[in-house]
Parts: C-alpha cells; structure tokens; sequence
C-alpha cells in the first residue's frame, strides 16, 4: 500500500486542516465536500465563473478544469478521483490528471484494496464493459453491469450480453443471453440472468448468481454450476480461508446457507443475505429475520435473541469473535448493535461500524438532530460536529481518527478512548 | 359469453400452453396453493355466495353491458373456482383462457372489495392465478418482457447505466439554462431526500425529471438521485407473478437508498410502484413495512404546498377533473391530499367523476394490463367504456391524474372515445404554474 494507514499522523489532538472549507478560487457553486482516509486532504467540485467544473483540494483548484465533472471521491490510497467530461468525451481525472483513454460514458469507479488500481464502468461506440487504469477490455459486449474488481485489482469482473435480442423476444431472453466476462473474456455459458460476480481473496476464481430458468437459481463459479438449483439466491462469497463458496439459498420458502451446494445453516429464515467471514473463514456471519419484519444476525447459524424491523451493514471483527451491525425501525430510531446488545442511543442515522484491528473495539459514525459524532464502543467523542467522516482506528487500535467539517472549518482530530 | 369467446393470440401465452401437460399444470397449481396461499383463498372460496353484487363494482362489467363473464366473481369462476374444484387437474387451453382473463380483465383495482359484503378480495385472488401461470410459463409476452428488463438492468425500459445517468445530466443542463444553479445532485449521501422514477422517464418522458427538478430546486429541497441501478421502483414482475425477482427489485431499490444514507425516498406520480413498495415487495423480502419510507409525489408535493414551498405565478385554468390512480387512493387513501393540492394549483372547481375517491373506476391500464401491449389495447378500450362515460359526464377539458399508467391508459381512453380532453401529471400544473427566474 502507498500510504497506509501506519504512515499517517497518530499524534493525539485536533488539528485545524482548513480554516474556511470554502473554495477561495471565485466560482458560481461548492458541491458535497469528500476527505481523505488519512484526513490530511479535503476535496469539493466547484463550478467556475467561466461555468467549468474543477476540484478544489485544500483550498487549491486543479488546474485542469472540465465540461462536467461528478463523482469525486478518495481512493484508499489518498488519490482524488473524478469522472470528467471534456469536448463531449469522458474520462477519469485522477489528482487532477486525465487518462489519455476517453470513452463515450464512464461510470462506476473502482479501487483495488489498496487504492493502486482504478477500473471504471465504460460504453464505447455503443459497447459495454470495464477499463483498468484506462485500459479498456480487448471486447467489449452489448450490455454491461454489475461490475467488480479483484482486491489486487489484476482481475476485474461484469454481468454481460453476449447477444443481442429483437425487442420483446422473450424466448432469446429464455434461452439465456447473460453471462459473466473476467478481465473481458466472457464464460462459455450463457444465463437467463447473472448478478453480483465476486473475486475469492487472491482473485483468481469468480463465483456469481445465476438464474438457469425463470424459476431455477443456482451459483455459478468459474462458470460451472453448483449441482442443485434453488427457488432464489443472493450473493455469493468466497471463504476468504479454505476457497469454498457460500450463498444464502431459498427452499420452500425460506433462507439458509449453503457451502459449494451443500447446505450449511437450514433454511428457517424469512430472511439471509450479506453473509461476511472471520478471517481464518471459521466464522460466519449474515443478516437474517427469524420471522416476518424480526431481522437480526446470525454468527454460525445462530441467530441473535433481540430482533429489529430493520438490519442493515454487518461486520464481523477480523479474529470473527464479534459482530455489530446497525439496526433501525424503517429508517428512524437508529442503533448501533454489537454482540448482539444494542449500545445506549437512539440515533435519526448511523453509519457501518468498523472494528479496531485487534477487534477489542467499535466505533461508528452517528447524527442527531443534524449533528454528526463518532461513537466509540458506545460512548459519544465529546462533541459533535456539522459533518463526520466514517472513523478509522489507528493500527494498535488505541487511537480514533476523526474527520469532521464544523463552523465553516475542516477538522482532523486524533482520539483517545479518554476523549469519549 | 365466456372467455372461449373471447380469446386473443398471444406469442407469450401461445408458446407459454404449448409446453404444457395437465401433469405439469397440476403440480404447479397444487404447489402454489399449497406452499403460498394459506387461509385467506381458502377462506374466500368458501364465503362467496355468488350474489353479484362486486359485478357493479367492476368496470370491465359495466364496460361491457352485464356479461357475467366479466364481473369479479365471473373472472374467479372461470379461473380459480375451477382450479380448486379441479384441484389443479385442467388442460392447456383452460390455462390460455384463465391467464387471458388475470392479465388482461384485471387491474387488480380492488374497487370490487368494497362491494362485496363479506370483503373477497378478488385482486389477491387474480393476482393468486397469475402466480400460477408465471410459474407454468404462460404470460403475455410484453409484460413478461418488461419483468426480464428487470431482471436484467433493475429497470423495466432495458434503460442502460449510461443512458440512465446521461438522460440525468442532459436534463439538469437543460433545467440549468432556465433556473441557473439547478443541480441533479448524483449519490449525495445523506441528503433528505432520494428522489426515484421509473424507467419511462428517462427513456421518452425525460420532461418529467426536468420538472421534478424544477420542483425540487425551488423548494430548496436537499435531494438526490442515484447514478446506479435500484432508482426505479417501478415492478412488472410482481404483476407477472414473478415474486422471487420482485423480492429482488425491492430489495436493490431500499439498498440503494439505505446505501446513500437517505431519510426518505420520493417517487413521482406512478401508483403500482407503490404497491410494490410499501405492501407485495417489501412483504416478500420480510420487511413489514418499506425499509425506507416512499412518500408518494401527491403527498410530498401537499407538504410542499402546506410548507408554502410551491410559490405559484399563476394558476391553472380550471375546471378540471382528477382521476384517483387505485394504489395510492384505494391503497393508500391520498385522495384527500390529492384534492387539497388540485385546489391549490387550479383556478375553478374541481368536477368530480360519478364515481370517486376510495370508489374511483379504475384507468384500465393498471395492474400491468397496459404493460400487456399492442395485441390486448382494444380489450383494454373495450373494458374503459364505463371510465370513459364518467369522464365525458364531467364536461371539463382537463383531467389530472398523477400515475404514470393511468396517463398513459386514460390518453387511449380519451383518444378512442373522442372525449377532448387532456391529461396532466401535477408535476406538469406546478411546473407550468410556479414562479420562475424571468
Ligand atoms: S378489475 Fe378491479 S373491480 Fe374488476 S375484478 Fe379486477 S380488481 Fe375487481
Ligand atoms: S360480492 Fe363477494 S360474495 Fe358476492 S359474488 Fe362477489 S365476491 Fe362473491
């Protein structure tokens, strides 16, 4: 990794970044502010007088200034990257510099784990597929989505059309005109329909949902078929250990787990999805509802007691002796739930948790009445702020990084568990 | 008259019976009844009594001077009457017949539960029969085409995720030249509002997203709209029978939103969305209730009008009349809403159709009967008569209704029995009538 996060300034205390988060450069408008993970660097677009659009970083514009520009954002790396439009062509400007590639469209960025690889969602003369680090796929296909890229970023992934179809003919469709192309080279089966193609952890093999008929679901890897089918399947994901795949699978009506076919948690859920491993892959959690609208998380197909209208964003810590996820009721009343115990608070939104390395503690971003803090294994940082970014836990997980913007300033602030 | 006389070729449904054996039909429907019905079925065979009373009820009835066939209770003798009797054991040509009568002489409206004294829902039970001929395969080929758009981008127009996000940028410069500074902010986490479509928008009524961008942007709204797939929250498959890729829709739609950290969704004027979202689809995925709230556009743009946010230059020459879509009126009961904002926008009386509000007759284009396309439109004009009378009596020249089916029904309608008139979303009244820059 170019910078991780060992490099980054630990040193306890708040630092004022900016003091105005305004761009000094004249310009027409600011858009949404984007910071970097080690929160040295604060990003908004701005268009110009002259009615282009550049970003401003850290009170300095780019000096390239472009047609149309959106999606900025930090890589892991700390790049700054925006899809950019210049003399109706598109492109990717990455810290202010272009890809000598352009394309008709361009959307969807990216990142390889550590930042270093960039691939991007591409249509070309009416063509579809990924570009890495500019570079388009030797073939490009009819349609193109659900795109992924490996954790090195040497492999990159998307559903495509391997035909076209006359409108309305159905029967093409149900012959299965979808399948899955690695790094642009497509399986040699087709689908009626594939989703979500994911990357085992060193990237070699892919593993995707596939529907086989309008009422048979099943898993493909590498583009051969588990054996069984299934009235329904969500995502597939490869135990980052042993290789094996596991996709929540449904059977008379209900949801359970199965591992390269084989049934692994019953199936006697309402509800199974976003299933996540320890580490070592012994460990396996996943959202589930134990009945109708009571949805909780499962740890090794056991189900905590409490149960939410609403579980979203789970996250096992790396050693999988702990989970936390966020649980809401519709979309209000909020609450950060680790090991199965809701933390005091209501909250009107959370954000994912995240695990210190060790896994021995939690924080998460919160708001409150238009007030965001960062929770640390509960307690509250002691103040709050217009705006946080997600927190990040310093690699001996002593320390919290805080990004925040307040009172028109731009905030890094190093935490310690005293200072919650 | 039954349905044998009435029969119409159909691609879909042709090659759909073609495949089939009584073997196979009675497995499918013995499975269905057995794995997904329950109690409620059961329960309404045994409580009807045939007293015809729903048949008033039902507009493909009046549309068609009293045949029987066509009243609710009609429709479920010809279908799932003779399936339960039968349990499942009928030939391929009845299965021809039953889904000729469930995808295209219901809307599955619900206007007949409120005339029912014993309150059978004859829509649950339609939507019950075309369950089962999605499972064997036997569906209009339009509408089944639309639920493979589905499946395949997670819209119902084939809409790429270039056209998509294009079709936004192109309007947002287009909007920009009349209201300087407009933004179509994309992705903006935790802004208040998502604001979701469906597909015909930015494939041929891109007038409406320039509109709602008007809107938003002269309220001072804080909203977003997402660049990938889940923004349309519109569900063909839930009206095919396809519930397992309805699960699929709601649950990309509320991801996408929940990912973007929203307080609320907004949808624009579609009504069957609505069912989908807040009743069929959420239900399937678990959900009680919708994940994220989904504040249909006739209630946001009330609170909007009650905020004082809707500075209108002018008002809309009345009279007018308003049709109540059935999925967010019946289904939800904004009719209330619906007529306080008609009243705001418009100068002159409303002209209530004889039938309305919670007993509105239904466009008859929803429940995915105008998805059915080109070789069931005149069924479709046919069953509209009733509708057409209504709005003829009215003697106004405009009709307002906010569903995007209902337009595109009530255009045929209007245009087939030479009624003169025209139809409007309320996004059309408040854009032509709110202040702009001058
Ligand atoms: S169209 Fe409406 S009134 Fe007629 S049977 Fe269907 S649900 Fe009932
Ligand atoms: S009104 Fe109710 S009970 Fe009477 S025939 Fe119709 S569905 Fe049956």
């Amino acid at each position: 990794m170019l910078h991780p996060a060992s490099s980054w300034d630990w040193q306890p205390g708040e630092r004022v970044v900016l003091d105005s988060t305004g761009c000094p450069a004249p310009h027409e408008w600011q858009e949404e502010p984007y910071v970097a993970p080690d929160g040295e660097t604060f990003g908004a677009a701005v268009r110009l007088e002259d009615g282009l659009f550049t970003m401003c970083v850290n009170g300095v514009p780019w000096e390239a200034s472009f047609d149309k520009l959106w999606h900025p954002r930090f890589g892991p790396d700390g790049r700054l990257i925006a899809i950019v439009q210049q003399d109706g062509e598109w492109t990717l400007a990455v810290n202010g510099e272009v890809w000598p590639e352009t394309y008709a469209f361009m959307w969807t960025p990216l990142f390889s784990l550590d930042g270093a690889v960039i691939a991007t969602a591409i249509q070309q003369d009416g063509r579809y597929g990924l570009c890495v680090d500019g570079t388009p796929w030797d073939t490009l296909y009819e349609n193109a989505n659900e795109f992924s890229l490996s954790r090195d970023g040497q492999a990159s992934a998307a559903v495509v059309q391997t035909q076209s179809l006359a409108a309305a003919d159905i029967a093409a469709f149900q012959r299965g005109v979808f399948s899955v192309a690695v790094n642009g080279q497509v399986w040699d089966k087709t689908f009626v329909n594939a989703w979500t193609p994911t990357f085992d952890a060193a990237g070699q093999r892919v593993a995707a949902q596939v529907r086989l008929s309008l009422y048979d679901y099943s898993i493909a890897v590498d583009g051969e078929l588990w054996k069984q089918n299934y009235a329904c399947v969500w995502e597939p994901r490869f135990n980052p250990a042993s290789g094996a795949v596991v996709a929540p699978v449904r059977i008379a009506g209900s949801w359970g787990l199965a591992q390269d076919g084989q049934i692994i948690w019953e199936p006697v859920f309402a509800q199974c999805w976003q299933q996540d491993f320890s580490r070592d892959g012994k460990t396996i959690g996943a959202i589930v509802a134990t009945g109708y609208g009571k949805f909780t998380v499962a740890v090794n197909a056991k189900p905590w007691s409490a149960t939410f209208p609403v579980v979203t964003d789970l996250v096992l810590s790396a050693d999988g002796k702990r989970a936390a996820a966020l649980a809401n009721e519709y979309n209000a009343n909020w609450r950060v739930v680790v090991d199965g115990q809701a933390w005091n608070g209501l909250f009107d939104m959370a954000w994912k948790p995240v695990f210190s390395p060790d896994g021995l503690h939690v924080a998460a971003k919160v708001e409150k009445r238009n007030r965001q803090t960062v929770l640390l294994d509960g307690k509250p940082y002691k103040r709050d702020f217009e705006q946080v970014w997600e927190p990040s836990f310093s690699p001996d997980g002593a320390k919290v990084l805080i990004r925040a913007r307040d009172g028109g300033k731009y905030l890094r602030i190093v935490a310690q568990a005293t200072d919650f | 008259m039954g349905i044998k006389d009435r029969l119409i070729e159909d691609v879909g449904l042709r090659e759909g019976v073609k495949r089939l054996t009584e073997d196979k039909i009675e497995q499918v429907v013995q499975t269905v009844l057995k794995g997904e019905t329950g109690a409620r079925l059961a329960a309404y065979s045994e409580i009807c009594m045939r007293c015809g009373l729903c048949s008033e009820a039902c507009h493909f009835y009046l549309s068609h001077d009293g045949d029987p066939s066509y009243s609710p209770v009609g429709k479920v003798q010809q279908t799932m009457a003779v399936l339960l009797k039968k349990k499942g054991r009928v030939s391929p040509d009845f299965i021809y017949g039953m889904a000729q009568i469930a995808y295209t002489e219901c809307n599955l409206c619900r206007r007949c539960v409120h005339f029912c004294p014993v309150g059978i829902d004859t829509g649950y039970i339609m939507s019950t029969v075309r369950r089962i001929c999605h499972k064997l395969g036997v569906t209009p080929q339009y509408i089944q085409d639309t639920a493979h758009s589905h499946s395949a981008t997670f819209n119902q127009m084939w809409v790429k995720e270039d056209e998509w996000t294009d079709s936004l940028q192109w309007q947002e410069d287009e909007a920009r030249e009349e209201f300087p500074g407009l933004r179509i902010p994309l992705d903006k986490e935790g802004a208040d509002i998502y604001y979701s479509v469906i597909a015909p928008e930015p494939k041929f009524r891109t007038q409406l997203i320039y509109q709602a961008a008007a809107i938003m942007n002269a309220a001072g709204a804080d909203w977003t709209m997402p660049s990938e797939p889940g923004w349309d929250n519109s569900d063909m498959c839930m009206f095919t029978g396809d519930f397992e890729m309805m699960g699929r829709l709601k649950r990309k739609h509320f991801e996408s939103a929940q990912k973007l950290k929203v307080k609320r969704i907004v949808m624009g004027e579609c009504g069957h969305a609505f069912r989908s979202v807040y009743d069929m689809g959420n239900r399937w995925v678990a959900w009680k209730m919708y994940p994220v709230p989904v504040i249909h556009s006739i209630e946001f743009f009330w609170e909007l009008m009650k905020q004082g946010k809707i500075k209108l230059a002018k008002k809309y020459p009345g009279p007018v009349t308003v049709h109540d879509p059935c999925n967010v009126v019946r289904g939800r009961g904004h009719h209330e809403k619906l007529r306080e904002l008609v009243r705001f926008l418009v100068d002159g009386p409303i002209i209530e159709t004889a039938s309305n509000r919670e007993h509105n007759i239904c466009c008859t284009a929803g429940g995915g009967v105008i998805n059915c396309g080109p070789p069931f439109k005149n069924v479709r004009l046919d069953g509209s008569k009733a509708k057409a009378e209504e709005l003829r009596a009215t003697g106004v020249k405009t009709i307002v209704a906010p569903c995007h089916n209902c337009h595109g029904g009530l255009e045929d309608t209007v245009h087939r029995y030479k009624l003169d008139m025209h139809i409007k979303f309320l996004g059309d009244i408040i854009y032509e009538c709110m202040e702009k820059p001058s």
